[in-house]
């Protein structure tokens, strides 16, 4: 047997560790989470067993029933039935469930027996199971279902032993095909309900620790406390931990770039190197603190098992908006990224929800926006105390995140308005029990955030960075000219140029400019403005750039450029992003269409409201 | 009594889950999910704004479901056990 590979598929319910025990077999770095539906594509890794052989594994979605009511669902169901384009049906199918939950997940175990593949089912959070008493005996579990059974915890290193044991022995001996039609499925339910009387003991049905948490978690009024505190403490910290932090960088590219200047000859590198690569990249690597601090808190959250709390809490709200209580992790993640954020709305089942949430998850502010926060906010906004406790620069932060929001709402509120179809949405959301976040999750989670960071800096955004400086110190002044060299730049011409559309708005036309690479990556229009602010001589680096800002241009055109940014059309990423998950190019003209609109309409009132208060 | 109309922390027990309309994927995933007769539930909490969604406890997970959707299933009330 050995030398020859075997294709193995994880299959089960939603949030039961497929994609932690895949990460753990092929040594993966998958994302994880406490929730159902992290996982909305399938997952392809490899590992080499002991006996040699290699073993590729499928992660697939979870899902309740092979009966596929969401386009996830649908993958994990293809898969499995040997209908997927392009992927064979796999050797052998390892079912995996919850043994806290096995009521709920034998019920799949069952439903996938049926497909009569060889299957293997592996009893997961058996450390959690007999945290709570619940006894399980297995031997008899294997006779019955007449399948091998192992226990895995699948967060542990050694936890996954016995599944690579048993996988990489004998191939299991397939159930017979049987069919799939309503009295059958009714079927399923007694059968589980024998087996668990058979094999499995438990306490009490749920954790004590659970019921005692959702108490006040989902409590009509301490519920919703608690969730307006926890989202106003995440937006002080990204401020008052990560602001140090970024001051400091921002310093260290200021002295580094001094120090290589000096030993450069003066002429178009040393500008190069000093306005373009450590003036621009050097102020949007030192938003990288803010962004960790807000991931730390994204991730905690999402393995603690308090974001579908949230998504209770809020669900009526939501549905009043056109919405739906799902939409509510995809829009978290959006703060993000606004990709994960539409590739995650494919575990909600409604496909006008779904559409509804895709269309208002770039209004979500994303992380790539934190650095043109903190730069105009740190430029305009005193950095004063607000009733002893609050940050003032940390209030105005979280006000921009809750335009965005609003935002969304009304979006949402006038598609549920004019859409034909009225018929009922469902929710039917599960709640998983709480969990205290791992360690090294987290830190898997953030490494792998700040390394996507990294890699769009020194990818794309220095990239343009360099174009940007080009476009500003080329072609050089003519002879005898009047005004500071960088006017007669092509940056020069094509921000006039721009400014046309945008002067009712406030912006002049360095900023104009600066907008065309921030359609490409954010963050980029911290950097182009660093650089062409730098070749116009007017600052250097993080903390002179600020400066350069509050002295060429008013409030009211800070503001209006932070709303700007709150509403305006997304980067080119998202839009390729809506063009695929949804199929359509209406979709994206859509949504660049009524965002530039929204941006634009909210800026010419910010910038005018602005102008007449001074 | 439906499912919708359970008083919070009465403990009761499934007796069917109508289709709302014909080809209801709605009550057949809830069929799946275990809403299947003879099944103990347990209105656990409501939602904030109109006690909506409810969170109804069936075996050992719990599901939050708006209340069209929980008026689908019809339900005995147990005396306390």
């Amino acid at each position: 047997m050995s030398a020859s590979t075997l294709r193995i598929a994880l299959v089960g319910n939603p949030n039961c560790g497929k994609t932690a025990l895949f990460n753990q077999l092929t040594g993966g770095r998958q994302k994880v989470a406490n929730y159902a539906g992290v996982t909305v594509e399938r997952k392809e890794g490899r590992f080499t067993a002991p006996s040699g052989r290699l073993l590729h594994v499928l992660d697939l979605p979870g899902t309740y029933s092979l009966d596929a009511t969401s386009p996830d669902e649908q993958i994990t169901h293809d898969v499995c039935a040997g209908n997927y384009p392009g992927e064979p049906a796999p050797d052998l199918i390892v079912c995996v469930a919850d043994a806290t939950n096995l009521r709920l997940h034998l019920r799949f175990v069952l439903e996938v027996k049926r497909l009569g593949r060889p299957m293997v089912l592996s009893l997961n959070m058996m450390d959690a199971a007999r945290r709570r008493g619940v006894t399980i005996d297995v031997a008899e579990l294997s006779r019955r279902l007449g399948m091998p059974v192992v226990e895995t915890v699948a967060v542990r290193r050694d936890g996954v032993k016995a599944l690579i044991e048993r996988v990489d022995g004998a191939m299991p001996v397939a159930a017979p095909v049987q069919p799939d039609d309503a009295a059958s499925r009714a079927d399923l339910h007694a059968q589980v309900r024998a087996l668990m009387a058979a094999t499995v003991t438990m306490p009490r049905a749920t954790d004590a620790l659970d019921d005692a948490l959702d108490r006040w978690a989902l409590h009509p009024v301490f519920g919703l406390a608690i969730l307006a505190l926890v989202m106003f403490l995440v937006f002080q910290a990204v401020y008052s931990v990560g602001k140090p932090m970024t001051d400091a960088i921002a310093d260290g590219f200021d002295w580094m770039g001094t120090h290589v200047a000096a030993w450069m000859p003066p002429g178009p590198l040393q500008s190069l190197v000093t306005d373009g690569i450590f003036g621009g990249i050097g102020t949007v690597l030192g938003f990288l603190p803010e962004i960790l601090v807000l991931f730390v808190f994204i991730l905690t959250l999402e393995e603690s098992g308090y974001l579908p709390r949230a998504a209770f809490l809020l669900d009526r709200l939501m549905v009043s908006v056109g919405l739906t209580g799902r939409s509510f992790i995809p829009l978290l993640s959006s703060f993000a990224c606004a990709i994960p954020g539409i590739m995650g709305t494919r575990s909600i089942t409604d496909p006008r929800d779904r559409l509804a949430t895709i269309l208002v998850a770039p209004l979500m502010t994303c992380s790539a926006r934190l650095p043109v926060y903190a730069l105009l906010i740190g430029a305009f906004i005193p950095s004063r105390r607000v009733l002893g406790v609050f940050n003032l620069q940390g209030m105005v932060l979280f006000a921009l995140y809750a335009i965005g929001i609003l935002g969304a709402m009304l979006v949402g509120w006038v598609m549920k308005r004019i859409r034909r179809d009225k018929s009922e949405h469902a929710l039917l959301m599960e709640l998983p029990s709480y969990r205290l976040p791992k360690l090294r999750d987290v830190s898997i989670g953030l490494y792998e955030r700040g390394m996507i960071f990294v890699k769009r800096l020194t990818g794309v955004i220095l990239a343009l960075t360099v174009i940007m400086w080009f476009i500003s110190t080329f072609p050089g002044p003519p002879p005898g000219a009047t005004e500071p060299a960088i006017e007669y730049s092509i940056a020069g011409y094509l921000g006039r140029g721009l400014q046309h559309i945008f002067a009712p708005i406030g912006f002049n036309w360095q900023i104009s400019l600066s907008l065309i690479p921030a359609f490409a990556a954010r963050e980029t229009a911290v950097a182009a403005l660093a650089t062409v602010y730098a070749v116009g001589g007017d600052a250097v680096g993080g903390a002179g750039l600020g400066h350069a800002l509050a002295v060429n241009f008013p409030l009211a055109s800070a503001l209006s450029l932070l709303v700007w940014f709150a509403f305006a059309p997304q980067c080119m990423s998202t839009l390729a992003v809506i063009r695929r998950e949804t199929d359509s190019w209406r979709n994206v003209a859509i949504s660049f269409g009524y965002m530039f609109a929204l941006a634009y309409v909210a800026s010419f009132i910010t910038y005018h409201v602005a102008v007449w208060l001074s | 009594m439906r499912l919708s109309d359970l008083p919070k922390g009465s403990p009761a027990v499934v007796d069917r889950v109508d289709d709302a309309h014909a080809d209801d994927v709605i009550a057949q995933r809830l069929r799946d999910l275990g809403f299947v007769a003879g099944e103990p539930v347990r209105l656990v909490a409501c939602g904030p704004m109109g006690a909506d969604p409810l969170l109804i406890q069936i075996g050992s997970t719990r599901f939050a479901l708006r209340r069209s959707e929980a008026a689908r299933v019809t339900v005995c009330m147990q005396e306390a056990a």
